[in-house]
């Protein structure tokens, strides 16, 4: 058994190429494992690189190993807002502290929080191999419950979002049943932009509705241009048809479908 | 090598890169302050701080503490002396087994904002699980500022700081903590499907394995291969033979050699999965029998007759009808399930939490057939039990390994473990009527209920007794038809858990008065107080009621009550609600006895043995406040032998809320013999004053004085000069075949009162106060009084809002939820005082009447707030949302 804490990605990449399993916060590794994990870990958390976050050409950068509380404690955007929301709802105070975004974005959990704040700030993830760097929208990472486009010999470098999605306020809503420490039945984040009362610029994204977290692109584009209590009546169940939810031990279906759309009109109020 | 800092002091160890920092601590440094409830995160009861941010431990990579400095409980520093003695004060600790995770969330909290507000309070310790206290305490300690003392004296009625206090918010030593050298270590192979048949490999191969120190089957069981808590039902195997009745069954044990990392991942077993039978109404009707020797899987039926229900109901004015479905409940304490054996000479010592040592003791003799006094049980601090630690877990699985092997040996459940393998909260299907006449005063109460026992006995019987009796709540009921059978399915052992099936009844009974009250046209609290039971009333068993409490109870809700509805007034989504309890302490119509010992030394030491578990509701400071308030010498004086079979005489089982009133009562009689003998040798009277000091006991009565120099009188054989010991056994008559007779003689009752809001689309419940009165008998210490009620509310909060435990998919607390910081509103204690001539001082219990009232208060409220009736627990946001729905407007 390995392990190995490198601090440069240089050799980070080197090692993931010889097959090592990436360690971040471990919050997602560490349950379920057994007094250690098993395998060759490789630890991402002393590289300096990955966990900063810098405004470059292409939009503000993430790096994979920001934790939550990083970013509750960070100053950024109004836009980011819903993503420092959700932040602080992901487990409890010790979670956030060394549970990653990076982390949270390749465990591909269909209730991973971080994802639908990310969605609607348009987020690309830019993926490091042993041939260099390749970016891929969000949307595209994540394929699956617990899949993801990461190829053999890839981290999960950054997350980048475009100067564009910087752009207006933003909101997350989680509902569960109880206060802290809780999966989520369903959450959405929205970022909007209104110009003399009405919509201008608007992205909607719910999880734990389906397989994968999804923006609701018909939505979106039907309340495009309405005033806010237009755009409020357009927000039914109805109008979820992208999300696909299932009965579980949390919920039932059609309960997460009526209760989207009432949370993604409180936070859409909430954003506006 | 790792090296870091631990607490201020440079440390160096070999520990695995990527073990968990938890098991550095604890098995690698040997610092045990820090406890592990899950391994996964969610309960936080390993919190430590690493270069001052709260992490845990248990998902902590050791090689990433690496030049850093990491915190845990045994570290002293101004904020935790604070914090440690703002805990004792308040009460904020229990069983103390999540103190050190509250301690070093709240240290970082407190670096971080030095005057924290209750909501920061609570947001910062939301990482955190605590099944014990309900919270509230342990937030008022974090936001407690001040230096004041704590009460650390005092007789009966003081809030006196508990006396076992230190060591909780020190890190106490749970059945986890201590391994005796060079214990083997000890895992359980168990079944993965609910019902399968199983056979093994080559076992002596798998025997010889380097590191395997042995493989133990039910083959090498050389007793009676059989327990269960009431004698003639008992029929679980410690490990059981093919086939396997339920998911979570131990089949075989395997011994690993110290240190070696146990991995049972080839273990030779073969299993053929059989159908299995989950549901208890169709487990009622099949030819498929868990049991050979009950015929239609019924384990018992419990009846309670009194009068004709069912001519009353038919000439009754107003009637209701209902039913209500509960779940499977996990105790869900913090620490699961661990301990130690090893022999001392030919004497088996289990050291384990448990809530009934010699029930241990009987039952581990039994399956390793041995004579009561080879087998010693050693009590551990217990990190919470709430009724399913009164079974024996791995006590005979301990005992049969060092028994064996000659070795000592450990074992701890890991949270899965834990939770597939012991009892369960009964999941309950009551349905029935209940009718009252024009005036509103109840006629008739019929009831019939079905509860899914499991695949054994366990507590299934007291279930179905105590149900029935207690089914027409603290109600003048002239006309009673209940009926409560205890049916087995291949599910989860039901068993004890706080209120053994009335807290399921006393739903379905209280949100009937809600409607009923309603078509009656009478105010819901009204309705209640007119028909409490008062004294001289006959129960639904026909026993004369005495120091009956539930209209005092109800009577200071009044107040509050008003208040509530007038501020819930016109707010859309508020809601009020109520419901009251009554319990029977001890058991039902059973001899129940508990024996106290109490001896002086001849230095003056009074010595009290006391062999009530403590499991957090705090015995061992109520029982010898008792003892030293009827002694008549202050309790610092007194010192405590815990419960150990060896060294304390039977104070019986701490369940049934029986801790406080029997033991109580029984230590109250020895200090009372204990002070008559004293009196005798200074032939005074029993107004005289006693006091101790030196070796001198003095004995003062008006102007006269005698000094009685202990060291001069004549030792006895265990070492004391004065020495007494008494029984006391609760006078109950048994119930004849309609369950009539006097099932217990003393009752407790309480009432509470719940505001919440109802967010209507989405059907979730935010609390927003509890008021909860609960008559004592006498409050002997109110503090810890208060810390059962917070407690209690709690787990009745989650009984009614998001538990449900289903085998195979909510084994971990990630899925089963149970109530955060921020799940528990304030709660106002209202303590009333009707004694009962029976305990101690009057007091009656308490500990299961706390959770009795909440959940039916809960949906009581939830009906007030939109009309919804639930009649499927828990009560999930889907299923509010579907029953507001449902609601007629
Ligand atoms: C008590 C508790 C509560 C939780 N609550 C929530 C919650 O409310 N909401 C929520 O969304 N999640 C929750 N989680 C899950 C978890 O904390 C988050 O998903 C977290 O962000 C995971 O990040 P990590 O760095 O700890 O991941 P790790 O455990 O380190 O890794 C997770 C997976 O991703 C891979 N991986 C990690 N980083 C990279 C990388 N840079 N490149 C490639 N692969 C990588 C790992 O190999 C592993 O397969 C909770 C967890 C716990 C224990
Ligand atoms: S043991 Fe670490 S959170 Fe439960
Ligand atoms: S005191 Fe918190 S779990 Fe027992």
């Amino acid at each position: 058994m390995l392990f190995a804490r490198p601090d440069t990605l240089t050799q980070a990449i080197a090692l993931r190429a010889q097959g090592m399993r990436v360690l971040s916060g471990g919050t997602d590794l560490y349950p379920g494992a057994s007094a250690e994990l098993s395998g060759d870990v490789l630890d991402l958390t002393a590289i300096p690189a990955l966990r900063d976050m810098t405004q470059g050409p292409d939009g503000l950068r993430i790096g994979a190993c920001t934790t939550w509380s990083d970013l509750v404690e960070a100053d950024l955007p109004p836009a980011l807002t819903a993503l420092q929301q959700a932040a602080l709802q992901v487990g409890g105070r010790q979670v956030q502290n060394a549970g990653t975004i990076g982390g949270n974005l390749c465990n591909a959990s269909p209730a991973a929080d971080g994802v639908p704040p990310l969605l609607v700030l348009d987020a690309v993830v830019e993926l490091t191999g042993p041939t260099g760097a390749r970016s891929l929208p969000l949307d595209q990472f994540i394929i699956g419950p617990r899949r993801t486009a990461l190829a053999q010999g890839e981290i999960l470098t950054a997350i980048t979002l475009p100067h564009s999605a910087l752009t207006g306020r933003s909101a997350f809503v989680k509902l569960g049943a109880r206060a802290h420490l809780v999966i989520s039945i369903a959450m959405v984040a929205v970022r909007i932009s209104l110009e003399k009362g009405h919509i201008s610029h608007c992205a909607l994204a719910v999880g734990s509705c389906g397989p994968v977290a999804c923006r609701l692109p018909r939505l979106e584009a039907a309340i495009l241009g309405l005033t806010l209590s237009q755009a409020l009546e357009q927000i039914t169940p109805t109008a979820l048809d992208a999300l696909s939810p299932i009965d579980d031990i949390r919920a039932t279906a059609a309960y997460r479908r009526e209760a989207a759309a009432e949370l993604l009109r409180r936070a859409v109020t909430e954003a506006a | 090598m790792i090296t870091f800092t631990l607490n201020g002091q440079p440390v160096t160890t070999d520990s695995a890169p990527t073990r968990r920092l938890s098991e550095v601590l604890r098995e690698d440094l040997g610092l045990k302050g820090t406890k592990v409830g899950c391994d996964a995160g969610d309960c936080g009861s390993c919190t430590v701080l690493v270069d001052g941010r709260a992490l845990c431990a248990c998902l902590t990579p050791a090689a990433r503490i690496a030049g850093a400095h990491v915190e845990t409980v045994e570290r002293e520093t101004p904020e935790l002396t604070r914090l440690r003695t703002a805990f004792l004060r308040h009460g904020a600790a229990q069983c103390g087994i999540c103190t050190p995770g509250m301690l070093m969330a709240a240290v970082d909290l407190l670096r971080r904002n030095p005057t924290p507000s209750e909501a920061e309070a609570s947001e910062a310790l939301g990482g955190v699980l605590c099944r014990c206290t309900g919270y509230r305490k342990i937030i008022a300690a974090v936001c407690d500022t001040t230096d004041s003392a704590a009460i650390t004296t005092g007789g009966v009625g003081t809030a006196l700081q508990r006396i076992d206090g230190a060591a909780k918010v020190a890190g106490d030593l749970f059945g986890a903590d201590v391994v005796p050298d060079g214990a083997l270590t000890l895992k359980a192979i168990r079944s993965p499907h609910h019902h399968a048949a199983f056979t093994f490999g080559d076992l002596t191969a798998y025997a010889q394995r380097p590191g395997v120190a042995g493989v133990f089957t039910a083959a090498d069981i050389p007793g009676l291969n059989r327990f269960g808590v009431i004698p003639p039902f008992a029929d679980q195997p410690a490990i059981a033979p093919s086939p396997a009745r339920f998911r979570g069954e131990c089949v075989a044990l395997v011994a690993f050699e110290p240190g070696v990392t146990p991995d049972l991942s080839d273990f030779p077993i073969h299993w053929q999965e059989r159908p299995a039978q989950m549901i208890p109404a169709e487990a009622e009707t099949s030819s498929h029998l868990i049991h050979d020797n009950r015929p239609g899987n019924r384990l018992t039926e419990g009846r309670v007759v009194k009068g004709d229900a069912a001519a009353a109901l038919a000439t009754s004015a107003h009637i209701v009808e209902g039913e209500i479905t509960t779940a499977f409940v996990e105790h869900a304490y913090i620490e699961p399930e661990a301990g130690s054996a090893w022999m001392e000479g030919d004497v088996l010592n289990i050291r384990a939490c448990t809530q009934a040592p010699v029930m241990d003791r009987d039952d581990t003799a039994t399956i390793l057939a041995l004579p009561h006094d080879r087998v010693r049980i050693r009590p551990s601090a217990v990190g919470g039990g709430f009724g399913s630690k009164l079974d024996v877990s791995l006590q005979p699985l301990l005992g049969l390994v060092a028994l064996k092997t000659g070795r000592p040996v450990r074992m701890t459940y890991t949270r899965q473990e834990s939770m597939a393998s012991t009892t369960k909260r009964h999941p309950a299907e009551i349905r029935g009527r209940i009718g009252c006449d024009a005036t509103g005063r109840i006629t008739a109460v019929a009831f019939e209920g079905r509860f899914d026992t499991g695949a054994y006995a366990s507590w299934g019987p007291t279930v179905a007794n105590r149900v029935p009796v207690h089914a027409s709540g603290p109600y003048l009921t002239p006309h009673v038809h209940a009926r409560a059978r205890a049916i087995h399915t291949n599910g989860p052992v039901s068993g004890a858990f706080r209120g053994f099936g009335v807290p399921q009844a006393a739903i379905w009974q209280e949100t009937l008065f809600d409607q009923l009250a309603d078509k009656a046209g009478i105010d819901r609290l009204e309705f209640r107080i007119l028909n409490a039971l008062t004294d001289g009333d006959l129960s639904a068993t026909g026993q004369v009621m005495q120091a009956t409490g539930i209209r005092e109870c109800l009577e200071a809700l009044r107040p509050h009550w008003y208040r509530a509805l007038a501020e819930a007034q016109g707010k859309p989504g508020r809601g009020v609600g109520l419901a009251s309890c009554w319990y029977g302490c001890g058991n039902t119509s059973l001899p129940n006895p508990s024996t106290i010992r109490i001896g002086i030394t001849p230095s003056g030491q009074i010595v009290l043995h006391q062999g009530a578990t403590d499991i957090g509701q705090g015995s061992n400071t109520v029982i010898p406040q008792i003892a030293a308030q009827a002694l008549g010498l202050p309790v610092e004086l007194f010192h405590l032998i815990g419960p150990d079979t060896f060294l304390t005489p039977d104070a019986g089982k701490t369940s049934a809320s029986r801790q406080t009133y029997v033991s109580g009562r029984a230590a109250h009689d020895t200090a009372r013999a204990l002070r008559s003998q004293i009196l005798r040798l200074a032939n005074a009277s029993d107004a005289a004053t006693l006091s101790l000091a030196n070796g001198t006991l003095t004995v003062t009565e008006g102007t006269t004085r005698r000094d009685i120099a202990l060291a001069s009188q004549p030792i006895g054989e265990d070492g004391y000069v004065l020495l007494a010991e008494e029984t006391y056994d609760p006078p109950t008559a048994p119930l004849d075949a309609n369950g009539q007779g006097k099932p217990y003689a003393v009752y407790g009752y309480g009432a509470q009162l719940v505001e919440l809001h109802v967010d209507r689309a989405l059907g979730t419940v935010k609390l927003l106060k509890i008021t909860a009165a609960h008559d004592v008998g006498r409050a002997i210490n109110p503090q810890l009084a208060e810390g059962q009620i917070e407690g209690g509310i709690a787990q009745g909060i989650g009984l009614a809002l998001m538990e449900e435990y289903l085998p195979g998919r909510t084994e971990n607390l990630h899925d089963y939820l149970i109530p955060t910081t921020g799940d528990v509103p304030p709660i106002q204690s209202i303590l009333l005082e009707i004694p009962d001539p029976e305990g101690p001082f009057g007091a009656k219990g308490l500990g299961e009447h706390v959770l009795i009232p909440t959940a039916p208060a809960i949906l009581n409220a939830i009906r007030h707030a939109t009309g919804a009736k639930i009649t499927r627990l828990p009560a999930l946001p889907h299923r509010i949302r579907a029953a507001i729905l449902g609601a007629k407007p």
